[in-house]
């Protein structure tokens, strides 16, 4: 979303002194545009062209960091609208609240247990964020207090109350917690307390345009470690201020929303509270904070995170080896995939839909599908014939018979001459398999 | 310092499709429904219109729907014996605006049910239910083909969304829409290409049909690939609202169906204690799933538990208040 080379060389001396090692300015200018030069190299340029230079050169939105040491976070620094243009760079944070008022003991002992594995990822809460329910300063610096003793997570303190955050504040400085928030009426002296700690500040405004008047007030006091909540609660309202942010930050550069967002569900009941989640999730917030904290309903919304911010460019893949369905046993049937997710998913939804428990071995072709693996060479006799050794099956099934995809069917005698396993060929498309199992193994 | 509102200006909107056929039209529903039109991308009020809400079709079976984990059983108790009772229940209990009728019991390998069999369910639930219908065969390709169109024949003028035509097999399904006055599923593995093309060969077929089209994208599960659902779905309506006339329709996506086939739907926690509780967790999982498809342009959802309908559906009239600045 830089500047294009042209404009970039307007801003040259265009002496072509060659200094920079560009031969003339203009090169260096393209060189600058993608990224591949540093405008210091030019010994000519003028400080006012540098100054338009490099706020233009600056990234959309700035990655802001919470978070200390091996458990700093980063948000922000995001480039795109569409993840299909290219990849979102930093999920978004998952964050659960509890109040000074609760049972801190309690709940942080459930939120530390709050992990989750699932297809070779494992997932945790990323923060909880301590709410200043009580409205009582003395009461809020204890339960930071409990907090630092109870937890490592990362934290959101939670309080427009200057007294209250200053306290709690000193107990989790190190941590660098995310201050939230600095409003209209105490942003001087929140912006001072952010900035005397070095964490990054959350700015509330009453709604955009009193957002974006509040975050510049703010920078100039001079402090750039922000994070923008633009006050609404409703789900649709909350849907469109996230939109707007992400926009203006990405296609108009506007400065006041170059930063990450966060969005609070607002409901009491759990699923309406996931649900409302999802949506911010989907839809630009770097921080989400919601309300419950049970395993059934974040698993879901980790999972879908997962999903939303793989890397479009690069094929999905699931872990090779071998994976049993069902109560497989050294009876089961073995068939033979790649570890492209959606050739593996494919064909383990319909072999467990079959209800014969059974083994699918699935090839590193990285990522690839059957054709494509096969057209290069990774989905061939010699890498079946493999898996099959590493992954020891011959001792987790008594017989050797494996079923192959009908669209590598030329495959057949090759892996039963490099493997000495009878070769049976399967159906072509993941779809035949109900019929077929039925027809070979029911 | 006032934020200047970044709004879009797209080219073109979705086309508005109109399912189900009142008396007066020549069918027997009590209302119809309308899909898309919109002229933005999803609840974006503050920039283009939403004349019509996502909305939710629930699944009837005509037979019992053995294969379903236990508590998407106990939702519906006895009433899933019977196709007439179910509907019933999905639309007077349940809220459904639509009631999507699978003929899962005319599978060969299931009970081999006949056209009439399934003609005979049909008129049932017809009778028993107001609301406009979708009708999806048994998956197999032949069976599917030889039943739509006594099934288009029987229930001709009600305007039924009949599912599914793909692009090596759309002529059946296409020419029951076209003679006996119904709409179509136009269904495309992930490929916003072949969507594209199917849709120019069943116009080709007819004209009129290009306004009686729905999208199946074909979407993913949570957890199995629905990024790619997602992504193509984004950029599909993307390419309508800037004018791609032949991807200009709403879309459809089979949630319930994806769903309740995965794993974290029916392990139960002590197989799985990272997991949480396996009832909770399965109605979770399928309205998280229709959650990120809303977000993508999804305007009918076919779902399965009532309890995810309820939220779904809470959700769609949240995200339906106006975000105009």
């Amino acid at each position: 979303m830089g500047l294009s080379g042209l404009e970039i060389f307007k801003q040259l001396p265009k002496t072509n002194c060659k200094e920079c090692g560009y031969p003339t300015c203009l090169a260096f200018a393209m060189a600058l545009a993608n990224g591949k030069a540093s405008l210091d190299a030019c010994p000519d340029v003028t400080e006012e062209a540098k100054e338009a230079l490099a706020s233009a050169a600056a990234p959309p939105i700035k990655m802001v960091k919470v978070g200390a040491g091996d458990r700093v976070i980063e948000m922000g620094d995001e480039t795109e609208i569409f993840r299909h243009d290219k990849r979102f760079n930093h999920p978004t944070a998952v964050t659960v609240e509890v109040k000074d008022t609760d049972d801190l003991d309690a709940r942080l002992a459930v939120i530390n247990d709050l992990t989750f594995e699932r297809v070779g990822q494992e997932y945790s809460v990323d923060m909880i964020a301590l709410v200043n329910a009580s409205g009582d300063a003395g009461k809020f610096k204890a339960a930071a207090e409990t907090v630092k003793g109870k937890t490592e997570k990362n934290v959101v303190l939670v309080s427009e109350d200057t007294a209250a955050m200053e306290g709690a504040l000193d107990v989790l400085a190190e941590r660098k917690p995310l201050v939230y928030a600095a409003n209209k009426d105490n942003f001087e002296k929140m912006t001072e307390l952010a900035k005397s700690k070095e964490c990054p500040l959350a700015v509330k405004g009453e709604d955009l345009n009193s957002l974006a008047e509040l975050v510049d007030k703010i920078v100039a006091l001079g402090y750039k470690e922000l994070v923008l909540d633009s006050g609404s609660r409703e789900t649709s309202k909350v849907l469109a201020d996230l939109t707007q942010i992400r926009r203006l930050a990405v296609r108009k550069k506007f400065r006041a929303f170059g930063y990450p967002s966060i969005a609070f569900t607002s409901k009491d009941d759990p699923q309406e509270d996931l649900m409302q989640a999802g949506v911010y999730l989907s839809k630009y917030a770097s921080i989400v904070v919601l309300k419950t904290d049970k395993k059934e309903h974040l698993l879901p919304l980790f999972s879908w995170r997962a999903n939303l911010f793989t890397d479009p460019q690069k094929p999905a893949q699931v872990q090779p080896g071998l994976h049993a369905i069902g109560d497989a046993d050294e009876n089961s049937p073995v068939y033979c995939t790649t570890n492209f997710s959606l050739s593996f998913y494919l064909v383990e939804g319909e072999v467990s839909s079959t209800r014969i428990p059974s083994y699918i071995l699935s090839v590193d072709t990285n990522g690839t599908s059957v054709l494509t693996a096969y057209a290069d060479n990774r989905y061939t006799a010699e890498s079946i014939a493999a898996a099959i050794k590493s992954t020891g099956l011959e001792d987790k099934v008594k017989h050797k018979n494996i079923v192959i995809p009908g669209l590598v069917a030329v495959l057949k005698g090759s892996l039963e001459d490099e493997s000495g396993w009878d070769v049976t060929v399967g159906p072509r498309e993941a779809s035949g398999i109900t019929k077929f199992a039925k027809e070979k193994f029911a | 310092m006032a934020v200047e509102i970044l709004k879009e200006k797209y080219r073109s909107q979705v086309r508005e499709v109109v399912l189900g056929a009142t008396k007066d039209e020549g069918g027997t529903r009590s209302a119809t429904i309308k899909v898309g039109g919109e002229s933005t991308l999803p609840f974006l009020h503050f920039e283009g219109e939403v004349p019509n809400p996502p909305v939710v079709a629930m699944e009837v079976w005509d037979i019992f729907p053995e294969e379903w984990p236990q508590n998407l059983k106990d939702a519906f108790g006895d009433a899933l014996n019977d196709p007439a009772a179910w509907a019933k229940k999905c639309v007077e209990e349940f809220g459904a605006d639509l009631i999507a009728l699978r003929f899962k019991g005319a599978d060969p390998d299931v009970k081999d049910a006949s056209a009439e069999d399934c003609i005979a369910v049909l008129k049932t639930v017809l009778e028993a239910v107001g609301v406009p219908l979708i009708v999806y065969g048994c998956g197999k390709l032949e069976k599917d083909n030889a039943i739509i169109g006594p099934i288009g024949e029987a229930a001709e003028g009600e305007n039924l969304l009949l599912g599914v035509a793909e692009q090596e097999n759309y002529k059946s399904v296409a020419s029951a829409a076209m003679a006996y006055k119904h709409s179509v599923i136009a269904q495309s593995p992930i490929d916003i290409n072949i969507a594209k093309q199917l849709n120019i060969l069943i116009s080709e077929m007819s004209t009129p049909l290009l306004d009686r089209i729905v999208i199946d994208p074909t979407i993913a599960a949570l957890g199995y690939g629905i990024e790619y659902s997602y992504s193509i779905m984004e950029r599909a309506r993307f390419g309508a609202l800037n004018g791609d006339r032949m991807l200009g329709m709403p879309m459809i996506g089979n949630v319930g169906h994806e769903v309740w086939s995965k794993k974290e739907t029916f392990i139960p926690v002590d197989e799985e204690p990272g997991w949480g509780d396996q009832a909770e967790r399965s109605l979770a999982w399928e309205a998280v799933t229709a959650i990120a498809l809303l977000q993508a342009g999804m305007n009918i959802l076919v779902m399965r538990h009532p309890q995810a309908v309820k939220l779904v559906k809470q959700n769609i009239d949240e995200l339906m208040q106006d975000n105009s600045y």
